[in-house]
């Protein structure tokens, strides 16, 4: 308790709360290129560098493409970088993503999650987030501006991690949390950097001993380099676990890789992310008035994907009920997150009945009636077959 | 107090966004919980915004639009109709800028006497201060006095951090005037 009456929290949208992460890690490169609703990250960050409270190379470049090789070609160099990005500027950097895996860059990327044209929708989902989920990143969500502010913390040190060295996207949802004011504490940069020193590329570019990487690699070799990010990502888990342990024995806050809320007399989970679990939290005791008794199993880390923490939430639960806020058109299950899960169930030989649903697609709101009626047809634990468009109109 | 959900309209320019902002900047350096945030949407001056701020002791809020508010305040007079009022409590606190007195709104709009009605000027207070209709920061001196949820003093600092310089100071007048303009008809007296 004694922390929390020295500690005071200010407002910060969860935009702000990661420029503020960026400043107090003392970043050396940020790489930015606006778009909706990211912009106010970047721009916070150039207002921290103008009035001279973060000392960084701040490179304007021509697209997102180029915001993320500048960002790689940096961390390569032994540079601290960072980017943040949203929507169709994600999709632009799409070929990037995979090389920054393949190159091994421990940079970190934050991304206001939003969806994608066509048409053009300015509002939330997650629908550019799980178009990347395949490239290699380790994948974080938050779901407070705090958690965001913490996550950016821990990212650079699991990403500079010499075991690890990979790169880091910390995912939250645009807008409803990205323009949300809420309150934030937020530490001092020698304490963070204490918690998160320098670790610079191991192998760092250097015009004195010049190499070339990422070269042509014929196929006697590429299989075996992709094999070896296969077992970088794995095995980046316990050094993501030990990370959040020693965040929250520092600065008296941690998350773990996967969060079950209400979850020890619940018969049912539901299973979100983002700001879907921040709500969900509101509004579970209510929820719980109505004799349904489910719980919150909020994915924290998607890449490695913690299976062994899922298996130990779900092991006496009967039903998952998956909201997706993304779709992956003419999957089996059209939620990619109910499609993985119904993977871990098979591979598990588990006795747990999945519902997938999608919701909240380009923003569509989903309120607390909605979330009693999905909480009701978790609790009820019938088999649906098919994904579940919730309130979509036909 | 458990929970206080205000909700805002305005037009876009006059604020609305950055008055919800701005109270839940306050409520949180008086070290309560609070949310603030705007009905996304593509924002266009003169087009009418939502926005909304939650206060509370719980550490978990809800992300969702306020549907039941507990305060409505109403930035232009052309949104002094029912349908903004919608949702309303009763007990509620409905707070408008409008040269009319309490009882002459509540006649005017032929409100329900459901809950208590406080009026203020704001935006004579704000082209008097301001020399523009930008009346977000007036009204927030309204809505202090009529809920009392916290100090004006709040208000007024996060205010100048906010808009340091001549402008904040010139915004600090605003609130100051408002706050000490605004009549408040509680639900008993209007009954």
């Amino acid at each position: 308790m004694a922390l929390e009456t020295v500690k005071k929290a200010i407002p910060l949208s969860t935009n702000h709360a990661i420029a503020n992460a960026v400043k107090d890690l003392d970043v050396d490169v940020i790489s930015a290129y606006p778009i909706t609703p990211q912009t106010t990250v970047v721009e916070k960050i150039s207002e921290f560098i103008a009035k001279g409270e973060l000392d960084a190379e701040y490179i304007h470049v021509e697209s997102e493409h180029s915001a993320l090789s500048a960002a790689i070609s940096a961390s390569l160099t032994g540079a601290r970088a960072f980017t943040a990005t949203a929507s169709q500027g994600f999709a632009l950097m799409h070929e990037m993503l995979h090389i920054a895996s393949g190159l091994r860059a421990p940079l970190v990327m934050s991304v206001a999650m939003r969806s994608l044209s066509a048409p053009i929708s300015i509002w939330n989902d997650q629908s550019d987030l799980f178009n990347a989920r395949d490239s290699g990143w380790i994948i974080l969500f938050a779901h407070t501006a705090q958690e965001a502010y913490d996550t950016i913390i821990q990212a650079y040190k699991i990403a500079e991690d010499q075991n690890v060295l990979l790169p880091v996207m910390v995912g939250y949802d645009g807008y409803v949390m990205s323009h949300t004011i809420e309150p934030v504490i937020t530490e001092s940069r020698e304490k963070v950097i204490k918690f998160a020193p320098k670790k610079q590329y191991p192998y760092k570019l250097d015009p004195d001993k010049p190499v070339s990487i990422g070269a042509i690699t014929p196929p006697e070799y590429y299989y075996e380099f992709k094999y070896q990010q296969v077992n970088a990502v794995n095995n980046s888990l316990p050094t993501i676990e030990k990370v959040d342990e020693e965040f929250g024995k520092t600065f008296g806050r941690s998350y773990g890789l996967m969060e079950c809320y209400m979850c020890e007399d619940a018969e049912a989970l539901i299973m979100t992310n983002a700001s879907y679990a921040s709500t969900l939290k509101a509004f579970l005791p209510d929820i719980r008035k109505e004799g349904i008794k489910v719980g919150l199993l909020r994915v924290r880390l998607y890449r490695p994907f913690p299976l062994q923490k899922f298996i130990e939430y779900t092991s006496d639960k009967k039903t998952v009920l998956v909201i997706d806020r993304a779709i992956s058109y003419g999957a089996p299950f059209q939620g990619p997150l109910a499609n993985e899960i119904s993977g871990a169930i098979v591979r598990e030989g588990l006795k747990l009945n999945l519902i997938s649903v999608v919701a909240g697609i380009g923003q569509r709101t989903v309120e607390y009636e909605d979330f009693l009626a999905l909480a009701r047809l978790a609790y009820e634990g019938k088999k649906h077959k098919e994904t579940i468009f919730y309130g979509v109109r036909e | 107090m458990n929970t206080l959900e205000i909700r805002w309209h305005g037009r876009g320019g006059q604020g609305a966004v950055t008055a919800g902002e701005v109270l839940a900047s306050a409520a949180i350096i008086e070290g309560k919980y609070a949310l603030a945030f705007p009905e996304f949407g593509a924002e266009r001056r003169g087009a009418p915004v939502r926005a909304y701020t939650r206060v509370t002791n719980n550490p978990n809020i809800p992300r969702t639009p306020i549907e039941k508010p507990d305060v409505v305040v109403i930035l232009d007079k052309s949104l002094l109709k029912h349908e903004y009022i919608e949702g309303l409590k009763p007990g509620g606190y409905f707070i408008a800028n409008t040269p009319l007195k309490p009882d002459e709104l509540i006649k005017k709009l032929n409100l329900p006497n459901s809950f208590n009605v406080s009026t203020v000027d704001a935006t004579s207070i704000a082209l008097k201060w301001l020399k523009a209709n930008i009346v977000n920061t007036a009204i927030l001196g309204a809505v202090i006095r009529t809920t009392n949820l916290l100090k004006i003093e709040t208000i007024i600092n996060v205010i100048k951090s906010r808009f340091p310089g001549k402008i904040g100071e010139a915004n600090a007048m605003a609130v100051q005037e408002a706050f000490e303009n605004t009549i408040v008809m509680k639900l008993q007296e209007a009954i």
